[in-house]
């Protein structure tokens, strides 16, 4: 006896399954989060181990102001989505405006810093492998939350135009599981290269 | 349905038969290292052999007992969905047999890896370079190549030989199946290594670690000594390189030439480091690291153009009149 | 079932080429990118064949001179790495992309759009990794293929020992294959949580969803560290970084570890969907449920989770301490446990069964016998002192070629046999799938049996050649023998499908008389995959249906 298509009992109301946006974005983390790891493994076995100078405290400045920017950034992240899920379409373009400056502003500061040590110190990717670690593992950080700032940016040009409403919530917050991510490795990053690694 | 001969079994009868006349064979160990590994491999060998044969012949009877046609009717058969007790019985019974296993091969890497360094063991310092060998005895002060040269170790009294390795350019590995397992020289990572062969004579070996393109001839020769032969030898390879003046032509040419810039000749200023070293030269059986045997004639060819024994060695072809050639190598035989 | 021509929709309208081509580079179907990505990893399975082919004439004799050591050295990098990478991983992504939407009742993958750009990618990594041919060669004698081994050690790949672009070739191809797969496993993942048909608890998954599941998890965590470490070469072989250059104080067995962390798991995420593919099988032509499917599932998890940390018994010679040793004996030796409990599984599943040896069940019977071996060995070389012995040799390359062609060739084999009705609406001969099994299963024996005896006799992997006298010479011979017969059985496979897709018998919609929602709807399926959702009440829906008497949902 074959089975038919015609036999199969059709689909049931009430079937509730995770978000795939959601599922998909964490996905994505766990696979980002596995490159970190070994970046940041990296890094900390060669702490020590450059055969020159300069070493960490010699050149590195902690970056206070920009950690903080970025560690904001968080939380107007946060409201933002809030406010668009209540619909106050104002507040939303409020926050999510500040989340992009504050994540600039972090930006920036990074690119003030890298200025600095490549032409007033002159340290670069190739001086020792502390250069080598900490370009690559900072500029990995940087380079996502580029690609952050665009998709901000993006969102918010649509947001403007007046193209975002309550019902893109929900991808307005996968995208700031990105964002948060984000936020979050550089709390490892700051750690391992600027407590740990100082 | 009938099975192809059963491999394992067919691999263990077959390496005892035809193997034993290997000169590698792990299976023929002469050292205590290799014997450690030996003696566990067979315990495992037991135990997994009797595993497959369990295994394959539940597998082998279920296709044949089950199979469509030996049973009567078309009705589907009874579904079982699964039994606990079964489950639980499979998945003890492995636990047991891995907890076996490990605890054997820890005993077997305690013993070979944390064994202490008894006085009046020989030590060498084996330094690999893409597709050649240099061995440094401190304790001696000499400097050789591609032969390495042991004394046997009495079990009453052991004399083993500690092996410090390195690597002068990417990774390698030293593998002489009857004395030992191998460890890999890596740059920038010191490994050691011991070896004791109880019994005098040549033991054959291959760098194991894809190195670049003559990774294939990069061979590996210990010569097993007794303690005098052992001696004897030393003292011969101490001694400056001899130079007769019927050959003095030669020996200026290979100052004149690179050669020098490569190769050290004890005694003479050719202190070169990228190459074997030739002050004993003619003392060793081959020549491009275990590639051909060393004769004049080898010799001759290698100098020409080294490409023909070895397509892808360091050594450059020189560029060298026929007469030059043979002014070279009458210098070179003479190093004995 | 008439075997009459014409009556498949399919031939119903011919559009003419430009558009079908159009329409198929373009497709964000499921089923169509499953079966692009088929036929792109035949295509390679047929270039590395070939490349091995080369190999063994080379190693069949002592002293060989078919082949310069530069082309042999190629040839198994490219070999190894197309065998892992656009055969291996693309062919299995293809039956997931295929056959995981229509066990779950779904209409597509969740990002259709993000699975053709995941096959393009895989795509365009392996014509770049063949490119090298033509655009490798920079520096004068630089090779023009990348030499450097499929696990590309360092320092081999520092542009010291490696001038031109052939290694920057492998190394862009791998990224951007990795790229692709990564985008894969996230699309498997977000399908599986986020597109099951109403009533499909995770409980009730079928075991090759669940599976697919696992291996979507373990793409995740495992491509992405070979992704980071490629990123360091790319750093160090572009910008002058040292990530693993000695001469600045770095560690080349950072390099080691790195690709491991990756390259053990992989050799699961390979295995795995194999694994799906005889959970399956098995029940079908054994005409049983599965036999303990939830320990089915944990076993598979398991050795997931337990696979991240094995990696280093790959590094049992490079000098770690006797505790770390140890330690990945032990782990290593771990992953026995839940694979027997599979093996068990399957054999519990056959046993009482009313077994019926169609080309589908022949393969996975030749799978279990083999994958046992293939398992027990690698159980020797988990054992570190005796993997002192073995490493690098030939026995390795004997266990893995066992695993990997005895295995997941073999299951891969037997999943063509039995979705190829699904796919294309006819079924393949089952007299040439005979002749194909048997021929493959004598050739397999052939070569690989006899390929762990010069392991034994201590022949390292990677030579190009050997000299006489080492006890080599005839083992190397029948294995170069055995070659042959793979070929020819590759070759009747190939004629079998081409010959079947145009002539073969009409399958109808459920040619085995299976129990999973795939043979609920049409061969091949329509576009949109099912008319109307289904919905499921147990782990096989057309089982119920089957037997409205005793249905599965009773005893869940
Ligand atoms: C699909 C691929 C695949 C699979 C499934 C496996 C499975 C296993 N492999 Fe293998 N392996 C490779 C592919 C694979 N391997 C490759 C490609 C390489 C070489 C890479 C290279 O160097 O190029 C390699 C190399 C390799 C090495 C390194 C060798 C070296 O280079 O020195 C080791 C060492 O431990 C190893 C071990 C194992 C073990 C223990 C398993 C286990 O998973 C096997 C478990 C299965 C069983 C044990 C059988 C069934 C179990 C029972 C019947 C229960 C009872 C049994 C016991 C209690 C023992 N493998
Ligand atoms: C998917 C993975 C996969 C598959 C399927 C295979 C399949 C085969 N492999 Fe390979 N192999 C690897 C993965 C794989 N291998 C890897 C990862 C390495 C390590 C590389 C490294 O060290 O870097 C390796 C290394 C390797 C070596 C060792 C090289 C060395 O260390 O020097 C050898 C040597 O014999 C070999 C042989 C074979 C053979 C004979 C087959 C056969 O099964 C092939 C059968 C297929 C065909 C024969 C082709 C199809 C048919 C035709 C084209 C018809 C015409 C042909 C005839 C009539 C003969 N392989
Ligand atoms: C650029 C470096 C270089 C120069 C110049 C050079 N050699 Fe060599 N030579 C090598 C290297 C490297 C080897 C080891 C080759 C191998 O085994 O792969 C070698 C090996 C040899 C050997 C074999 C030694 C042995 O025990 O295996 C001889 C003999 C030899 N060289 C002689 C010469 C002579 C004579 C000249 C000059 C005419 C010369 N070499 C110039 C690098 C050089
Ligand atoms: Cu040295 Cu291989
Ligand atoms: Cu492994």
């Amino acid at each position: 006896m074959s089975a038919t298509e015609a036999n199969i009992p059709l689909g049931e109301a009430a079937w509730e399954l995770p978000s795939r946006g959601k599922v998909g974005m964490g996905s994505l983390i766990v696979a980002e989060s596995a490159i970190f790891t070994i970046f940041v493994v990296a890094y900390i076995f060669y702490i020590g181990k450059s055969l020159s100078g300069p070493t960490p405290r010699e050149v590195l400045r902690v970056p206070i102001v920009g950690t903080i920017c970025l560690l904001s950034s968080s939380f107007t992240m946060h409201w933002a989505i809030a406010a668009l899920r209540k619909g106050r379409s104002g507040a939303f373009r409020a926050f999510w405006f500040l989340t992009f400056l504050l994540g600039a502003i972090f930006i920036g500061g990074t690119a003030i810093e890298w200025h600095h040590l490549i032409y007033q110190e002159n340290f670069t990717i190739q001086t020792n492998l502390f250069g080598t670690t900490y370009y690559s593992l900072v500029g990995l950080h940087a380079s996502h939350v580029i690609v952050g700032l665009i998709g901000l940016a993006v969102i918010m040009i649509l947001a403007v135009l007046g193209k975002i409403r309550p019902e893109h919530t929900e991808r307005c917050e996968v995208f700031s599981l990105y964002w948060h991510f984000v936020d979050a490795v550089w709390v490892v990053v700051f750690t391992t290269v600027y407590i740990v690694g100082r | 349905m009938a099975w192809p001969a059963l491999p394992l079994l067919v691999l263990l009868a077959a390496t005892r038969a035809a193997a034993l006349a290997s000169p590698t064979n792990i299976f023929a160990p002469a050292s205590t290292p290799a014997h450690s590994i030996y003696r566990l491999s067979i315990f495992e060998l037991e135990v997994l052999g009797a595993i497959f044969v369990v295994v394959s012949s539940l597998l082998a009877y279920a296709a044949i007992r089950f199979r469509d046609g030996r049973q009567e009717g078309q009705a589907e058969p009874p579904q079982i969905y699964g039994s606990n007790q079964m489950e639980l019985a499979w998945t003890v019974l492995p636990v047991l047999i891995v907890v076996v296993l490990f605890l054997s091969s820890a005993q077997v890497i305690h013993r070979v890896q944390d064994a202490p360094e008894p006085p009046g063991s020989i030590e060498v310092t084996a330094v690999a370079h893409r597709f050649w060998w240099e061995y440094r005895y401190p304790q001696l002060g000499l400097v050789v190549a591609n032969e390495l040269h042991v004394p046997v170790s009495d079990p009453s009294r052991p004399t083993p030989t500690y092996i410090h390795l390195l690597s002068a350019d990417v990774d390698h590995s030293f593998w002489v199946p009857r004395l030992a397992g191998k460890t890999d020289l890596i740059p920038n990572h010191p490994n050691d290594m011991w070896i004791d062969p109880h019994q005098s004579g040549l033991y054959l070996g291959q760098c194991a670690q894809y190195c670049g393109t003559e990774h294939a001839k990069m061979l590996l020769r210990v010569y097993v000594q007794s303690r005098d032969e052992f001696d004897r030898w030393a003292q011969g390879q101490q001694q400056p390189a001899v130079t007769s003046s019927s050959v003095a032509v030669g020996s200026a040419l290979f100052i004149s030439k690179a050669c020098f810039a490569c190769h050290t000749i004890g005694g003479t200023i050719a202190a070169g480091k990228a190459g074997p070293d030739l002050t004993h030269l003619m003392s060793r059986d081959t020549i491009g690291s275990g590639s051909v045997p060393n004769t004049p004639d080898n010799l001759q060819k290698w100098v020409r153009n080294p490409a023909v024994f070895k397509t892808g060695t360091l050594m450059p072809a020189q560029d060298l009149t026929d007469q030059e050639l043979q002014q070279i190598v009458a210098y070179l035989v003479t190093l004995r | 079932m008439a075997a009459s021509t014409d009556s498949l929709p399919r031939f119903a309208a011919r559009k003419n080429a430009l558009a079908v081509i159009y329409e198929w580079l373009g497709t964000a179907d499921h089923k169509k990118i499953g079966l692009m990505y088929i036929v792109y990893a035949l295509v390679f399975l047929v270039v590395m064949g070939v490349e091995a082919v080369l190999m063994r004439i080379q190693l069949a004799h002592a002293n060989s001179s078919f082949l310069s050591p530069e082309v042999f050295n190629r040839l198994f990098t490219l070999h190894g790495t197309t065998g892992v990478f656009f055969v291996g991983m693309p062919i299995l992504f293809g039956f997931g992309n295929y056959l995981v939407p229509l066990m779950i009742g779904a209409r597509d993958m969740a990002y259709p759009r993000l699975n053709a750009f995941s096959f393009w990618m895989t795509a365009f990594g392996g014509l770049l990794l063949y490119a090298s041919f033509f655009a490798g060669n920079s520096v004068a004698q630089a090779g023009i293929a990348p030499d450097v081994g499929w696990f590309a050690y360092a320092p081999l790949t520092a542009t010291a020992f490696s001038p031109g672009h052939s290694t920057d070739y492998w190394n862009l191809a791998l990224l951007v294959a990795g790229v692709g797969s990564i985008s894969g496993g996230v699309n498997f993942i977000a399908t599986i949580l986020g597109l099951r048909c109403p009533g499909m608890t995770l409980s009730r998954m079928p075991l090759l969803v669940w599976m697919n599941l696992v291996m979507g998890g373990l793409v995740l965590v495992t491509i992405s560290p070979l992704t980071a470490a490629q990123l360091m070469l790319l750093a160090d072989r572009y910008l002058g970084a040292h990530f693993f250059d000695p001469q600045a104080g770095g560690s080349v067995v950072m390099w080691m570890h790195f690709f491991w962390i990756f390259g053990h798991p992989e050799v699961y995420v390979l295995i795995i969907p194999c694994f799906a593919f005889i959970s399956e099988i098995v029940p079908v032509f054994s005409r049983k449920a599965i036999f303990g499917y939830p320990a089915m599932v944990a076993a598979t998890t398991s050795i997931g989770f337990v696979s991240l940390g094995v990696w280093a018994h790959h590094l049992f010679t490079i000098g770690m301490p006797s505790y770390g040793n140890a330690f990945f004996v032990l782990t290593t030796m771990v992953v026995a446990v839940p694979t027997g409990i599979k093996i068990f599984n399957w054999l519990a599943t056959m046993w009482g069964g009313r077994i019926r040896f169609a080309t589908p069940m022949l393969f996975a019977v030749g799978f279990l016998f083999q994958f046992l071996i293939g398992g027990l060995t690698g159980i020797m070389l988990a054992t570190a002192p005796f993997d002192w012995q073995l490493a690098n040799s030939y026995f390795v390359v004997a266990h893995f070629h066992y695993v990997i062609v005895g295995g997941i060739l073999f299951s891969i084999f037997a999943a063509f046999y039995y979705w190829f009705p699904k796919m294309t609406g006819r079924l393949l001969n089952e007299t040439l799938g005979k002749w194909n099994f048997w021929i493959l299963l004598v050739g397999f024996h052939l070569t690989f049996d006899t390929m762990y005896v010069p392991g034994l006799l201590g022949m390292p992997r990677r030579i190009y050649t050997y000299e006489a006298g080492r006890g080599w010479e005839s083992w190397n011979l029948i294995t170069s023998i055995g070659v042959i017969f793979q070929g020819v059985a590759v070759l009747i496979f190939v004629y079998n499908m081409v010959w079947s897709y145009l002539r073969g018998p009409l399958a109808g919609n459920d040619p085995w008389d299976a129990w999973t929602l795939e043979w609920a709807t049409t061969s091949p399926p329509p576009e949109y995959n099912f008319a109307q959702t289904p919905a499921v009440r147990s782990r096989r829906p057309l089982w119920d249906i089957k037997h409205p008497e005793d249905p599965d949902s009773k005893y869940e």
